[in-house]
């Protein structure tokens, strides 16, 4: 009898591991957030929360979201506010869940408004933390007007290898000089969309926050 | 080869050219319509003997598995009556140790009963009271005449006293006998009673008896049917195999119902054990619910073992066959195993409410509204953990329906094949007379084609034919005319051999 019971329960163990072990994890996704935190953009943190929450809502275990500033000096491991890879479990990735929309309301409530905006460095970070996560779907998603402005001496205007992200500009504000001339505003637009296409990634922008479900069309 | 070839066989008469293909044409035909008729018969004939024979060989195997179900069919109706009269009997050997095993005691009872009212009813036998001896003698001394003598009228007279007093007397103790005997019938009243109460409950427990033995014969006798294999008897289990197929058709349907309630319950949870996002290989399998499949496959399992060594089921004839402790010992693991396998889903059902509650807390957060803790949360945290206890239980009993399910499906799929396959010698045999009337219509259709020729040709046979018989007509005439001289001179030949011979 009890070498029956054992036998029974071993198999059933056996079963178990064979299952977490020998499966594969497919479709995965990852998000990278850059949020622009210099003076003219840092006011519009509260939508950016309400995407965070939509984001935290929508990814599965297993999957991974970032949450980085754009500040003088993006490319840099310092400017990631948080980031994380979920739990396979369904109750430890809600409880880190949980712990990033505490970091997310911490990093709202600190902000430090920056000279300048290195946007490009915040994207080769992303593209760096995107390649690392093995997602399948990777995603970077930028709150910004687009406005690059570099420090003397920084170096950005070189190809980018995108590797087949989406690259989701939410939010793109218009500045005062865009209301003077529009085609300025149209101009950064079609200068990012371009450099991210020739990059061999996927470029759409979002300004109507209801629709964040065209994130993953 | 195209169109205009065949109208430049003339130049710059189109028409004409292709009246003239066509004459060549017909002209070909006609020539060639023997053995074109003979072709087109032939092949006809030859695709519909082949139909012919392929719908043979069909009703053939129709005819075999026709036998096969009916082999089928009486084996399993024999199995089943089999089982049928082996639970009667163990029905009646139930009864008989039950009621009839105080059957030595009933019978003691019984006599003690009957000595006693015997006892009772020989002291209460009416003994008629004997005359006394001196009655005759009394009666000879009244028969003496007095004579009007008054002493013998004295002595009559005290002989009619003493007579009274004697009566009297008698009357008295025959009162007193009568009262002490109606005493003795009176005591004999609960003996009677108590015997006739014994007696209903042993005409109860034979009535019992003969109930089942009613029931016994029943079947006995739909036994011998099938054993003699009889067309009535084929028909019942037919209908019987029928019924059972979609009663237990029905009734898995609703296990597979109450499956996908338990799959429901132990998914969720299992996700924690196996991973949220992890799917088998390449598929779009989840490895949770693989698990969660796997869980509920073996509580299944578990009740297809338990249902089979109590003798409910005989899936597995090993198991039939095994020893009585055996099987008992059987049970028990099975048992113990459900009831573990029980207690697994009952914590899954709870950890998969406490999984809902803070996915939903979790939502109610990100969606920026305030985490409120609903009411009697504890209902259906109780009620799933209550359906995650009985359903591998309930889940047990599928073995019943899916007994029947198996034994009814080979019958209805036995059938179901026979069926399509009279069908198919339906088809064969339309398709082979269609055929047939194909090769006619070909033939017909053949000849309308050269019908210019074939009119040609019945003129030309007609006019010969009439020329023939012209021919015909005169060289008759002429013979009678040749005969009737001739058949004058034999008739007086003949006569004058006649005279000849006289």
């Amino acid at each position: 009898m009890k070498r029956l019971f054992l036998s029974f329960g071993i198999s059933l163990a056996l079963l178990v591991s064979v299952l977490a072990g020998c499966s594969d994890t497919r479709s995965t996704r990852a998000v990278y957030v850059l949020v622009d935190t210099s003076g003219t953009y840092s006011q519009q943190f509260d939508k950016v929360q309400g995407v965070m929450r939509y984001l935290l809502g929508s990814l599965q275990p297993g999957e991974s979201l970032a949450l980085a500033r754009i500040d003088s000096a993006s490319f840099s491991e310092e400017d990631i506010v948080a980031r994380m890879s979920f739990d396979l479990r369904p109750s430890m990735a809600n409880a880190q869940k949980r712990a990033f929309l505490d970091s997310v309301d911490a990093f709202g409530k600190n902000i430090q408004a920056s000279q300048y905006t290195d946007i490009t460095g915040g994207i080769l970070q992303a593209i760096e933390y995107l390649n690392e996560t093995g997602a399948t779907d990777k995603y970077i998603v930028i709150f910004s007007d687009l406005k690059e402005e570099l420090q003397k001496g920084q170096v950005r205007d070189f190809p980018i290898n995108f590797n087949g992200s989406h690259v989701l500009a939410i939010n793109v504000t218009k500045l005062g000089s865009d209301n003077v001339d529009p085609r300025k505003y149209q101009e950064r637009v079609d200068d990012w969309s371009a450099r991210v296409e020739q990059g061999s990634g996927q470029w759409k922008m979002i300004n109507d926050l209801n629709r964040l479900d065209a994130i993953w069309e | 080869m195209t169109f205009e070839f065949f109208t430049r066989l003339i130049e710059g008469q189109p028409e004409l050219s292709l009246l003239l293909w066509i004459a060549i044409l017909m002209l070909v035909m006609y020539v060639a319509r023997q053995p074109a008729h003979q072709i087109i018969l032939v092949l006809m004939r030859s695709m519909r003997n082949a139909l012919r024979l392929m719908a043979q060989s069909v009703m053939l195997a129709e005819r075999q598995l026709r036998k096969r179900n009916r082999e089928v069919l009486l084996a399993h109706g024999r199995e089943h009556a089999e089982r049928f009269i082996e639970r009667e009997f163990q029905r009646v050997e139930a009864l008989v140790n039950r009621d009839l095993s105080g059957y030595p005691t009933l019978q003691r009872d019984l006599q003690e009963q009957i000595t006693r009212i015997d006892e009772n009813y020989t002291q209460s036998g009416e003994v008629p009271p004997k005359p006394p001896e001196w009655l005759k003698a009394v009666d000879a001394v009244a028969a003496i005449p007095d004579n009007g003598s008054s002493v013998v009228g004295k002595i009559l007279r005290d002989i009619h006293k003493t007579l009274r007093n004697a009566l009297d007397k008698s009357m008295q103790e025959y009162r007193r006998a009568n009262r002490e005997r109606h005493n003795l019938l009176k005591k004999m009243m609960p003996y009677w009673r108590s015997l006739s109460k014994t007696l209903t409950s042993v005409e109860k427990k034979i009535s019992g008896l003969e109930q089942r033995s009613i029931i016994i014969d029943g079947q006995m006798q739909s036994y011998e049917d099938i054993r003699k294999q009889t067309e009535f008897a084929e028909r019942l289990l037919s209908s019987s195999s029928m019924t059972q197929f979609f009663i237990s058709g029905l009734a898995l349907t609703l296990a597979f119902v109450g499956m996908y309630v338990n799959f429901q319950l132990v998914a969720l949870p299992m996700e924690e054990m196996v991973g949220a996002s992890s799917y088998l290989g390449s598929s779009s399998i989840r490895a949770s619910d693989v698990a969660a499949l796997f869980i509920i496959s073996v509580e299944v399992i578990l009740g297809l073992f338990l249902m089979e060594s109590v003798g409910i089921t005989r899936l597995f004839p090993i198991i039939n066959l095994l020893e009585d402790h055996k099987r008992k010992m059987i049970f028990w693991i099975m048992l113990s195993f459900l009831f573990i396998f029980a207690g697994i889903e009952a914590s899954l059902a709870y950890m998969r409410d406490m999984l809902a509650a803070d996915r939903e807390a979790l939502s109610q957060l990100l969606s920026g509204a305030e985490v409120v803790e609903p009411a009697l949360r504890w209902i259906p945290s109780v009620g799933q953990m209550v359906m995650g206890f009985t359903l591998p239980f309930v889940l047990a009993f599928v073995a019943i329906p899916l007994e029947s399910f198996i034994h009814s499906s080979r019958t209805v799929s036995g059938l179901l094949a026979v069926w399509l396959l009279h069908m198919l010698v339906v088809f064969i045999r339309f398709t082979a007379n269609v055929i047939n009337g194909v090769s006619k219509t070909i033939v017909n259709a053949y000849d309308l084609l050269i019908f210019i020729p074939l009119k040609v040709e019945n003129a030309l046979l007609n006019k010969r034919s009439k020329q023939e018989s012209v021919v015909a007509e005169k060289q008759i005439a002429s013979d009678k005319a040749q005969t009737k001289p001739l058949d004058k001179k034999s008739a007086d030949a003949a006569e004058t051999d006649m005279d000849e011979s006289k």
